[in-house]
């Protein structure tokens, strides 16, 4: 094998792995999409969110601590204990699902009926607010986020390509779990919505809010369940990305980059949401090894946005999406 | 033939019971429109009940009370003996009134057994983690739903399409299959909105068969919405006239038939 292709490879198995955690991103946004009709903008904010309480829970934060000080003069900062981070990632759960039952409570139960676009305006503020709360909460500055999950060069695919090749790979152990890790929660989702009573229900809300009504399913509850789900989602999110980049503000901005994953794979597909995250993962790393150079680099900055527009005028349904059909 | 408390015994030589449902001077505004005049009527149960009028009566609008789509500004409904206080359109089904749509309600996206089945969402109690586990009751719970589900599929005759993605199908069928849905919840009272809307001859002959044979082999309590006068007449036991939202005839068919306001408001009209 030439040299090129070689390392041509190796992009393409790195890229794979970046665009696992796209589409756990993406993963979460077309959840909410399919059930409510809701372009969720806060889904980002809502892994940085979880990312942040879980860090603050296992290192044993005192939750609004700058507040708590600065109304009672004190200063506490830590409870002086460490949470295990099974226990942790568990609480931390908790967190996502109350959450989940004070948006559908507080905003969203307001708007059902509304245009689409106030739904996105109320995410918007969400997210916000979200962010905020995150900030009051934990406070601002960059965190390390280490659960147990192995990182660094994984030796054997490192040696074995060496063996082989007279190159040896680097690939993350990070990432690979962050593969395995993301198959799984997608198997169990599918499971979920396939052969479980809650699941069923959803997907009858998803379809036919009326048509759900009548036999005899609250909407109020599966919007709950939904949003929860999608928070469970933003935490297996929050914790590749904050494993891998450190828990920080900027880790709300990748929500961004799950948008062009979206136009690819469809808003309401999940496994469009998957496809369409490799896709973007391969597609921007391969771009940048091979004509990156050539125009100065940097092009992982931009490339998912050029690929989301071409798609948006030759297929705007994205891979998988409903086909829309305007009848006349 | 009417007797207040003990039912009667139809002209066919069926037995009807008691009272299920009665709605007591139901008032239903929209601003300043008024849907719904004081009407009052009952269901009685193992009857087949129709509400006809002329476009605008306010049909729709009472079988939307009933199912708990509109809540009335003013009147009570009763339901089996008790006072129902105001409440959600899925609380009224889970209490065992399902119905249909005007417009076909189903679950275009999963086939026609997935959208049966969700009829059946309310018989099931096993907890999230014991299904994921997919043990003992809710495995239970699973095989016993089917079973009662496709003995509903063979009734209606729609076997053949168990598998279909529901949008695929042929606008009578997608009327079938909803009724499915409804008769999968085993309800107490079974709501038909204009189930033969938009029907040729022969869907509705084969619509007008499935709601007798309904009513017949599991003594389903039905009370319908209809325009076709003629099935109405053949179908139902007892007929409420409705017209500008208010109740201008009630009792069985011919009754109804002679009545000379429903006559001059309606049959009139449409018969002249």
């Amino acid at each position: 094998m030439s040299d090129q292709l070689i390392f041509a490879t190796e992009v393409i198995l790195n890229g794979l792995m970046a665009g696992v955690l796209y589409a756990l991103v993406a993963l979460g946004f077309v959840l909410i999409y399919k059930a409510s009709g809701i372009f969720n903008y806060a889904q980002g904010v809502m892994a940085l969110f979880a990312a942040m309480t879980l860090v603050g829970i296992m290192n044993g934060q005192v939750p609004f601590a700058h507040l708590i000080n600065a109304i009672f003069g004190a200063h506490i900062t830590h409870f002086g204990w460490n949470v295990p981070a099974l226990l942790a990632i568990i609480l931390t759960m908790g967190v996502m699902v109350l959450l989940a039952w004070a948006v559908q409570q507080f905003v969203m139960r307001h708007l059902v009926g509304q245009e689409p676009i106030i739904l996105f305006m109320a995410t918007i503020g969400l997210a916000y607010f979200l962010e905020g709360v995150a900030d009051l909460m934990w406070g601002s500055e960059i965190k390390t986020l280490d659960v147990g999950l192995p990182q660094g060069l994984n030796v054997w695919i490192d040696d074995t390509t060496y063996g082989i090749l007279g190159y040896g790979f680097f690939i993350d152990n990070l990432d690979i779990v962050a593969t395995v890790i993301a198959a799984l929660l997608v198997a169990a989702l599918v499971a979920f919505s396939q052969y479980t009573k809650q699941g069923r229900a959803m997907r009858a809300v998803a379809d036919d809010h009326q048509a759900a009504l009548s036999v005899g399913i609250s909407l109020n509850f599966i919007w709950v369940l939904v949003w929860s789900v999608a928070g469970f989602v933003a935490l297996v999110a929050g914790i590749m990305w904050g494993t891998k980049s450190g828990v920080q503000f900027s880790l709300s901005l990748i929500a961004l980059k799950a948008l062009p994953v979206l136009m690819l794979g469809g808003f309401t597909s999940i496994p469009g949401a998957i496809v369409g995250g490799l896709i973007i993962g391969v597609g921007e790393k391969l771009f940048e090894f091979a004509i990156g150079p050539l125009v100065g680099g940097a092009t992982e900055n931009w490339f998912a946005y050029v690929l989301a527009l071409i798609f948006l005028v030759f297929r705007p349904q994205g891979l998988f999406g409903e086909k829309i059909i305007e009848r006349v | 033939m009417l007797d207040a408390s003990e039912g009667y015994i139809t002209e066919d030589g069926r037995k009807i019971g008691g009272v299920v449902m009665e709605m007591k001077n139901i008032t239903l505004r929209f601003g300043g429109v008024v849907a719904i005049k004081d009407i009052s009527f009952d269901i009685r149960e193992g009857e087949i009940r129709a509400i006809i009028g002329p476009n605008g009566a306010g049909k729709s609008s009472m079988l939307n009370v009933i199912s708990g789509f509109y809540v009335p500004q003013e009147g009570e409904v009763w339901f089996h003996g008790k006072k129902r206080p105001a409440m959600r359109p899925y609380e009224v089904a889970r209490q065992g009134i399902a119905r249909t749509f005007q417009n076909i309600a189903l679950f275009e996206g999963m086939s026609v057994l997935d959208n049966v089945m969700t009829g059946r969402l309310n018989f099931m109690s096993a907890g999230l983690l014991s299904q994921s586990i997919w043990r003992g009751k809710a495995e239970r719970e699973e095989v016993e739903n089917r079973e009662a589900v496709e003995k509903i599929i063979d009734f209606l005759e729609i076997q053949h399409i168990r598998k279909t993605p529901v949008s695929r199908l042929p606008y009578g069928l997608k009327k079938r299959v909803e009724l499915a849905r409804a008769l999968a919840a085993e309800p107490k009272l079974l709501l038909l909105d204009e189930p033969m809307a938009g029907m040729n001859v022969e869907e509705k002959e084969d619509m007008s068969r499935f709601i007798l044979d309904v009513n017949d082999e599991f003594g389903t309590t039905i009370a319908l919405i209809e325009h076709d006068m003629g099935v109405v007449m053949d179908l139902s036991d007892r007929v409420v006239v409705m017209d500008y939202g208010k109740k201008i005839g009630d009792g069985t068919p011919d009754e109804v038939r002679n009545n000379q306001e429903v006559i001059d408001a309606y049959l009139g009209v449409a018969h002249d």
